[in-house]
């Protein structure tokens, strides 16, 4: 023995280090990798995102002049007047000239009438990209001839081929050919408001270009080369806003497609980044259990001389390592499904996307699942240190606590920054960076709390008397380790996101319908000339259909609030008037009484002009709030021309959720009758074929009037809302997915607990029937719960929309509800059943054995 | 020489007045354990040497302590008073890290449940005391340990695949294979039947022998206990008798 006591310091040696880490995952390789593959599909999502924004940018920037279809664009509501008109003149190049207006055509092969978006274009626009169409030569053979271009949607909708005609106004066009795609139409757009293009020289004859309609003058330029399109667009611009026309050229186009793409992706990336936490939840609350398991290695480890931070380091290494290689896959994967995004979100993209391998796309995804996967390991990884050389001797000698390590707070901290730091990149502000955090911390705990008290009531309800094999279903959901409150969390966010769905769209529609519903209008005709008010009430009544409401229409704007004009708002910022009050185009009618949606809420309503000097109007409280306008203030009106001073004589609550005509402002009656104005005319039509018949009518007799047909809006609504429904379900398919991962890695983990179990059970007689039963009711018990959660969740989140956003009636369809209830709770028991079968089939000496 | 923490400080001096006759020292040990608000003396005042070279037997009934002492004994848990020096070294006064080197340096353990890693080899197992000492030549030495043994044939395989006498044995093989000063045996017959227990006894005390050991196993078999040199009898966390065996 030596004489002298020492301790020699060693040198950690990372090679060792390694070396432990390999042997010791030898066994569990495939269950580490289980583990993080509830990060594979969030890491997939983003890479796929990530991807098609990068290629989105690319594309942007190369097909932006596609996009708008010329070097430069001027656009405006009213005709150029004379004094701009030298200018649009003036700039060089080549120039088209678009007209566009909302109204109705007929199609009389079909004998169908719809609401259109009419283009009248003269010249060889688009400059860059083309009008496709089918036959390829009718994108430019129409324009030299009385023929149309329709949509695609309609000659769908209308059963319309080349060579049938249709009818804008007075005139009939031949269909020279169906539009397939037009710069900056997407598939959206042209369902809202389908398109028909007619030569602008036709225009005139159509007698739809009358005064008082709403129609779009566009001017398009093809610049030469030479010219610098900044230089020119600054020089123009003070005089064109001057003509309240607005400028747009490639660049301002490429920014405003990206910024909004980007919003797009950005919102995409954070669905994405919630199934990756989500993921990271499940892979944390993994490896606290495989760490659990661990302890007596850890331990013998620590007997023979591991030091407390070297034990720490071997399993970090692990989980890297499985990081590393989650992070591949899902990147790999998500590379393969940005090949489907553009297919996704075809409805909303006006250009084609490329689906270029975006090796950035890859690195930044490969970066953020190992760095996302080690701070959510850390939580039990750092609890290693805590683990006592003593359990080599005593079988849980001391409970080992792995949550109670004072560095879980650092932990903590380093996850929230991380979370901080990584929405700030995509959101671009701290502030909101932070209110993302904290949202997505309520929303978790939400998830959770209701996860548990579902379960303490459940508890509650699952009675002593009820039978054994009930009891020790719902019993294995309290087992120790157990992963009940993290699955119930994962798959109930799943549920909540396409349960919420449904709940809106169904909130929605009902309330649209709701809207028409009894003998309230569905229908409104729009765009009246007053000579035709009277023509057009009695083709209603001929009709049989009731005229539920006649208004007057007049366009005006406000040029004075208290003295107070545009200019001295833009000059002085203390003045509480936002400029948008000035430059709005309102609406306004004229009546003598309140109508049913209006409540008097402030002043007096005065029903006729007397002799006073200024108007009294009676404005809404919307309008009131949003532009500082009371009770008593003074308003400068200009009608058409002419100036008129009004002064605030009411403030009224509208009702904006019924179908009917609602204004900002009321004049009263005695002042603008004879100002220049259109009508509108509200209906109730019982049928879609009283409707359709209807339209023929009025569309022949009076060819300018438009008309909304409710049974159409509900229609296109509820395309709309089904095509954002299947990008959101699309995205809540990744969440769903790690659901499924998470419940399946629980499952696994906790085998060699439901082996002994299994195995006890049987002992002691159980049947393999009555253990089946058991596992199944188990399974069921949580899928119920989860599903429970998800909907309750997405209850409460729908009426908190209802109430606060949308501001209708909560109102939801509760069989969507049951019908995924159903799937969920049946998924969960097939999954858990499936993974549990080694458990349930084999005998139980050669499963013990085995493990 | 001095014991230094990683700072450099020192704060464990090393008595040269003390002879090293004794490898182990353990003075007015006592360990308690607060459970549900009451204070449960588990060793009570125990005072007792261990001579270099020595075999001991800690012997006692279930509950009695023996297992807690043999812990303390082995740096593996911290007494509520008095004091444990292995190799004049206060085992009171060392961080974690320090205890788990001086396990690594100077001691050996074997276990009722053997307590080899699951996913390691029984020759990777016999491997980790010399590798984390950053020795060399570990793999001929491990072989040549495990040849000792009579497992030569079995290096590669895993503790699963190996019997419990194997087991035990490849146990024995790694608490021998860092050459320490002193070994801790926690029941090592505990879990063998009787043939296979008297097979590793007997290698336990010949690697003993030839190594030069100091041996303290805690049993509560009687027969493996007269095999050793002395007899610690514990009751009721107190150490109640000690005695020399005809081996002495």
């Amino acid at each position: 023995m030596e004489n002298t006591p020492l301790i020699t310091k060693r040198k950690l040696s990372v090679r060792w280090l390694f070396d432990m880490a390999r042997r010791d995952s030898r066994k569990n390789r495939s269950r580490l990798l289980l583990f993080i593959s509830a990060i594979i599909f969030g890491i997939a999502a983003l890479v796929a995102i990530y991807s098609f924004r990068y290629n989105l940018q690319k594309d942007v920037d190369s097909q932006a002049a596609t996009l708008i279809g010329a070097d430069l664009m001027v656009q405006g509501s009213h005709p150029p007047d004379a004094s701009i008109k030298p200018l649009l003149d003036s700039l060089g190049g080549s120039k088209s000239e678009e007209r566009s207006f909302p109204s109705m055509v007929y199609f009389p092969v079909s004998k169908g009438t719809r609401l259109v978006q009419v283009r009248a274009l003269k010249g060889q626009y688009p400059y860059y990209g083309s009008l496709e169409t089918e036959p390829v030569q009718a994108g430019q053979s129409f324009r030299s001839r009385k023929a149309a271009l329709v949509d695609k949607v309609l000659a769908l909708q209308f059963n319309v081929h080349v060579n049938d005609s249709v009818k804008v106004g007075e005139v009939t066009f031949l269909v020279a050919g169906i539009l397939d795609k037009a710069p900056g139409q997407t598939g959206i757009s042209s369902g809202v408001a389908p398109v028909v293009y007619i030569p602008l020289q036709y225009l005139e004859q159509t007698g739809l270009q009358k005064k008082g309609s709403r129609i779009n003058y566009s001017y398009y330029y093809k610049l030469d080369k030479s010219v610098n399109v900044l230089k020119l667009v600054k020089s123009i611009e003070p005089k064109l806003d001057k003509a309240e026309m607005n400028i747009e050229t490639i660049e301002s186009r490429k920014e405003s497609t990206g910024r909004s793409f980007g919003d797009l992706t950005r919102f995409l990336s954070l669905v994405g980044f919630i199934a990756l936490l989500l993921g990271c939840v499940g892979v944390a609350s993994a490896i606290h259990i495989y760490i659990r398991e661990k302890i007596a290695s850890i331990a013998i480890m620590r007997c023979l001389g591991v030091k407390a931070s070297e034990a720490f380091l071997i399993y970090l290494i692990q989980i890297i390592g499985i990081g590393i290689i989650g992070s591949v896959i899902g990147a790999a994967l998500g590379t393969v499904i940005q090949n489907v995004l553009p297919m996704v979100m075809k409805d909303f993209l006006p250009l084609m996307i490329s689906t270029d391998i975006s090796w950035l796309a890859i690195g930044q995804g490969v970066l953020l699942g190992i760095i996302i996967s080690v701070l959510f390991a850390l939580l039990p990884l750092i609890s290693i240190r805590n683990i006592s050389p003593l359990n080599t001797l005593r079988i849980n000698y001391d409970e080992v606590n792995l949550v109670r390590d004072p560095l879980r707070w650092l932990v903590y901290l380093l996850i929230i920054g991380f979370i901080i730091t990584f929405t700030y990149f995509q959101l671009d502000s701290w502030m909101a960076s932070v209110f993302f955090t904290i949202g997505i911390a309520i929303a978790f705990l939400i998830l959770a709390f209701t996860a548990w008290l579902l379960m303490r009531l459940m508890r509650a309800f699952i009675k002593s008397t009820w039978g054994y094999l009930f009891r020790q279903g719902f019993a294995n959901l309290y087992r120790p380790n157990n992963q009940t409150i993290i699955l119930i969390t994962s798959i109930g966010l799943s549920t909540a996101f396409i349960c919420t769905l449904f709940f809106i769209q169904n909130i929605l529609m009902a309330q649209v319908k709701l809207s028409s519903s009894g003998n309230q209008s569905n229908m409104i005709l729009f765009d009246i000339q007053t000579s035709q008010q009277k023509g057009l009430a009695e083709l209603t009544k001929q009709q049989h259909l009731p005229v539920i409401q006649q208004v007057p229409i007049v366009a005006v704007r406000l040029i004075k609030i208290n003295g107070k004009t545009e200019a001295d708002v833009k000059k002085d910022t203390s003045i509480k008037i936002p400029v948008r009050a000035f430059t709005w185009e309102y609406r306004v009618t004229y009546r003598d009484s309140l109508s049913a949606t209006e409540k008097l809420l402030k002043g007096n309503w005065v029903g006729k002009a007397g002799d006073a000097k200024e108007i009294p109007v009676s404005i809404e409280d919307n309008f009131s709030r949003r532009n500082n306008v009371h009770v008593g203030d003074h308003l400068v009106f200009n009608v058409q021309g002419v100036q008129m001073p009004a002064i605030v004589s009411s403030v009224r609550q509208v009702n904006w959720n019924k179908i009917q005509t609602n204004f900002q402002i009321v004049f009263p009656t005695g002042v603008l009758e004879d100002a220049p104005q259109f009508h509108v005319l509200l209906t109730h039509v019982p049928s879609a074929k009283v409707s359709a018949r209807y339209q023929q009518a009025v569309v022949r007799q009076f060819p300018n009037v438009s008309i909304i047909d409710l049974g159409l809006v509900l229609n296109v609504i509820d395309g709309l809302l089904d095509k954002i429904g299947y990008v959101i379900r699309f995205m809540s398919a990744f969440s769903i997915i790690t659901g499924v991962v998470v419940l399946i890695a629980s499952v696994r983990i906790s085998k060699y607990q439901r082996i002994q179990e299994s195995v006890l059970l049987r002992t002691l007689g159980a049947s393999r029937k009555q253990i089946f039963t058991i596992t199944a009711l188990e399974y069921l018990f949580l899928g119920m719960l989860s599903a429970l959660t998800g909907i309750v969740i997405a209850a409460g989140g729908s009426w908190l929309l209802a109430r606060f956003s949308f501001e209708i009636p909560f109102n939801i369809d509760v069989l969507p509800a049951i019908v995924l209830f159903v799937i969920i709770s049946v998924l969960t028991v097939v999954i858990g059943l499936l993974n549990s079968r080694g458990v349930l089939n084999r005998p139980p000496l050669e499963i013990l054995r085995g493990n | 020489m001095l014991l230094s923490s990683n700072n450099g400080c020192n704060y464990l001096s090393y008595r040269k007045d003390q002879s090293v006759e004794n490898i182990l020292n353990v003075s007015n040990l006592t360990k308690t354990y607060s459970s549900a608000g009451k204070t449960l003396t588990v060793l009570d005042n125990i005072n007792f040497s261990v001579a270099a070279g020595s075999t001991n037997a800690i012997v006692g009934p279930s509950g009695s302590g023996k297992t807690t002492l043999l812990g303390l004994c082995a740096g593996l848990d911290r007494a509520s008073a008095g004091s444990v020096e292995l190799n004049n070294i206060n085992l009171g006064k060392l961080s974690e890290d320090q205890l788990a080197q001086v396990r690594n340096q100077y001691i050996g353990f074997i276990f009722q449940n053997f307590q080899l890693l699951p996913t390691l080899t029984a020759l990777e197992n016999i491997m980790v005391p010399l590798e984390l000492r950053g020795e060399k030549n570990i793999r001929a030495r491990a072989l040549d340990l495990l040849d000792k043994v009579g497992l030569a044939d079995r290096g590669h395989h895993y503790p699963t695949q190996l019997s419990g006498g194997e087991q035990q044995r490849v146990s024995l093989a790694r608490a021998f294979s860092n050459a320490p000063q002193i070994l801790f045996a926690d029941e090592p017959t505990g879990n063998l039947d009787a043939e296979t227990s008297e097979k590793v006894v007997k290698l336990l005390f010949d690697l003993n022998k030839e190594a030069g050991t100091t041996l303290v196993v805690v049993t509560h078999d009687l027969e493996l206990a007269a095999k050793t040199q002395r007899i610690l009898r514990i009751k009721g966390g107190k150490l109640v008798g000690d005695d020399l065996t005809v081996n002495s």
